[in-house]
């Protein structure tokens, strides 16, 4: 296998148990939560995959093993074809810089006491990538990039809207040039009319730095729309696996056909039909 | 609008003083509402859905609000009643199931009690046994499986599902004749959602239900209501039929939301249509249409406030605040062979 043909990310039998203790002295494993049930995926350079299923289907708790935010109970994670797994944090630190994530509430995921300039800054600092004037240059040119203007620089998060804190999120994201970039429900906090703005950043984003993401969300159209690739995450596994179309339109598993038919469809003609119809046929 | 429905509501008008001066929440909103009718309140955060709402329960009143207007509920007027009398209007004639059921019921008590205390606080002459076996009874309506084990439940027992219908058993509990949901399956799964959507449909035709349904999701909206109410920074700025609203929209607001849906039943845009901008400060609202910084289709008549009224000769009932004529707008929401608000860039 070539390097450019390896995939950037490769996930085999990924599992991650929480254990349930109990015992007034001694903590004894008295049963385990089988959060992640050895999942595996691989995602292609510059591609998306979308990681879709229910609230407790395991998805948060997969990405966030998948980046050794959690260690995983076994299991294998490549990342550009070096193992990660059960690295300490110290061996990962080089690593972070390559992969970073973008979290769902942009509320609580932005420091309230600091300015944009140094939210966005923080990661090129630690990582000693640039200081000074070359930092605030750099940082107002990730703000432009997200849409926001040069001028936030010196705002707090409190003066934006959802959709604006959540390009902030992505500005800080994106400003190691990471290769990878997990997003865990980046739109779903948002309004509507505000979701298909972030969706198209990110695609403009991925076209522009190259990125490779790993989205995962409940709402299969919001995946469907932004995937190469779909796989279907439920108690703890992935159900099935396929191109966005495929998983869509000609879905195999119970369970995926099941959430497709749970989505409104929002056209009261056809949703209708679609209801005449299951009452027909249960 | 002739007045004569269950519910009817008259130029509400909603403010709050801020410390940056008074923020018009609600800015004219009247709609009227029949029994077994499903009115849905569409908006975004801040177009005013859930003030309204809320305020006609009472729920907004403080020292720092101002609210215009008039709710009336048969031919009670509900903004001047004192707050003895709104509290026999709460439950009884009009319910609200909130979006959170993870917080809506209070954790140390079973759900059970929680239903039969509010039963009785109204129903004083209802015994404990008897208050007990209509709450039984009601979450086995609202579908929650073996409901005479289930009742001693607390609440942390329940899934989100089952607490939203318990939630809903609850705001049933009364046989109210208002109903007010407020995004009431936006906390669930899609699956749970469509199993709530069911039964909000089953239990408005059984028990002749008006309910009102404030959500920001259309999908939603196609599967359940009979009337849709487009809001946008305090005001109305579209609504008609169901059909109405989703096969002929008129105002640009509406064509971007329906455009910006992503939809499994149709092969995917290489771009979303989106809406550009967000929406604006009620503090310092633009003057005229508010959506105008944010309409492509800006024209110079749009800095005056455009009144929502019936446009279309032959649809009465579906009003619009958008000064296009009808011709521009059938034009202009043309979007690459579906209804959008601008082509995507």
């Amino acid at each position: 296998m070539t390097a450019s043909s390896e995939p950037l990310l490769e996930v085999t039998d990924l599992v991650k148990h929480f254990p349930v203790k109990q015992g007034l002295l001694i903590d004894r494993e008295v049963d385990r939560v089988r959060a992640v049930d050895g999942i595996g995926f691989k995602v292609e350079r510059g591609k998306t995959l979308g990681l879709v299923g229910e609230s407790g289907s395991g998805k948060s708790t997969a990405c966030r093993t998948v980046l050794q935010l959690l260690e995983p109970t076994s299991g294998s994670v490549r990342f550009e074809g070096q193992e990660i797994a059960g690295l300490s944090r110290r061996e990962m630190r080089p690593l972070r810089r390559q992969m970073q994530m973008i979290f769902q509430d942009p509320y609580a995921s932005l420091n309230p006491r600091k300015r944009v300039g140094q939210i966005v800054g923080d990661p090129l600092r630690l990582q000693d990538v640039a200081s000074g004037g070359e930092l605030r240059r750099q940082v107002q040119e990730l703000l432009e990039r997200v849409g926001l203007s040069p001028e936030h620089y010196d705002r707090y998060p409190h003066e934006f809207s959802g959709g604006q804190r959540q390009r902030i999120g992505i500005a800080r994201a994106i400003a190691l040039r990471p290769k990878l970039v997990v997003a865990d429900e980046p739109v779903s906090a948002l309004d509507v009319s505000i979701q298909a703005q972030i969706i198209n950043l990110l695609d403009d984003l991925q076209d522009e730095l190259g990125l490779t993401y790993l989205f995962v969300a409940h709402d299969i159209g919001v995946v469907r729309h932004i995937s190469d690739r779909i796989a279907v995450m439920n108690k703890g596994k992935i159900v099935e696996e396929g191109t966005a179309d495929q998983v869509c339109e000609r879905p195999r598993d119970d369970y995926t056909k099941k959430l497709l038919a749970a989505v409104p469809i929002p056209d009261p003609r056809e949703s209708r039909e679609r209801r005449q119809a299951s009452l027909g046929s249960s | 609008m002739n007045g004569s429905g269950l519910l009817t509501v008259r130029d509400l008008r909603v403010g709050f003083a801020t410390e940056g001066g008074i923020l018009q929440a609600v800015d004219g909103v009247s709609f009227d509402l029949a029994p077994g009718e499903v009115l849905a309140i569409v908006g975004e955060s801040g177009s005013g859905k859930s003030v309204t709402a809320q305020t006609l329960l009472g729920l907004t009143r403080s020292p720092n609000a101002r609210i215009e207007g008039s709710v009336r509920l048969r031919a009670a007027e509900l903004l001047e009643a004192d707050e003895a009398a709104l509290r026999k209007v709460r439950g009884e004639r009009m319910a609200m199931v909130f979006q959170d059921p993870m917080t809506s019921f209070n954790p140390v008590h079973r759900v059970g009690a929680q239903i039969v205390e509010a039963i009785q606080a109204h129903r004083g002459e209802v015994g404990k046994s008897e208050a007990r076996a209509r709450t039984v009874a009601l979450l086995d309506a609202v579908g929650i499986p073996e409901a005479e084990r289930r009742v001693d439940n607390y609440p942390h027992e329940f899934s989100g599902g089952m607490r939203q219908r318990a939630m809903i058993a609850m705001a049933l509990s009364l046989e109210p004749e208002v109903l007010i949901a407020d995004e009431p399956t936006t906390a669930l799964d899609v699956t749970i959602q469509a199993q709530i959507l069911r039964l909000l449909e089953r239990l408005t035709g059984e028990r002749n239900l008006a309910t009102i349904l404030i959500t920001h999701d259309l999908g939603v909206v196609a599967e359940i209501a009979d009337r849709v109410m487009v809001m946008y920074a305090g005001r109305v700025v579209e609504e008609g039929s169901l059909d109405e609203i989703f096969y002929d929209p008129q105002h640009p607001y509406t064509w971007g939301l329906l455009g910006s849906l992503t939809r499994l039943d149709r092969p995917r845009p290489e771009r979303l249509p989106q809406i550009g901008g967000a929406p604006p400060s009620l503090l310092t609202p633009p003057a005229g249409c508010a959506f105008r910084p944010r309409c492509p289709h800006e024209f110079p008549k749009c800095p005056q406030p455009p009144p929502l009224e019936a446009r279309l000769p032959d649809a009465p009932s579906h009003c619009d605040r958008c000064w296009l004529s009808p011709e521009q707008k059938r034009e202009k929401r043309q979007v690459a062979g579906q209804i959008g608000l601008e082509a995507p860039a």
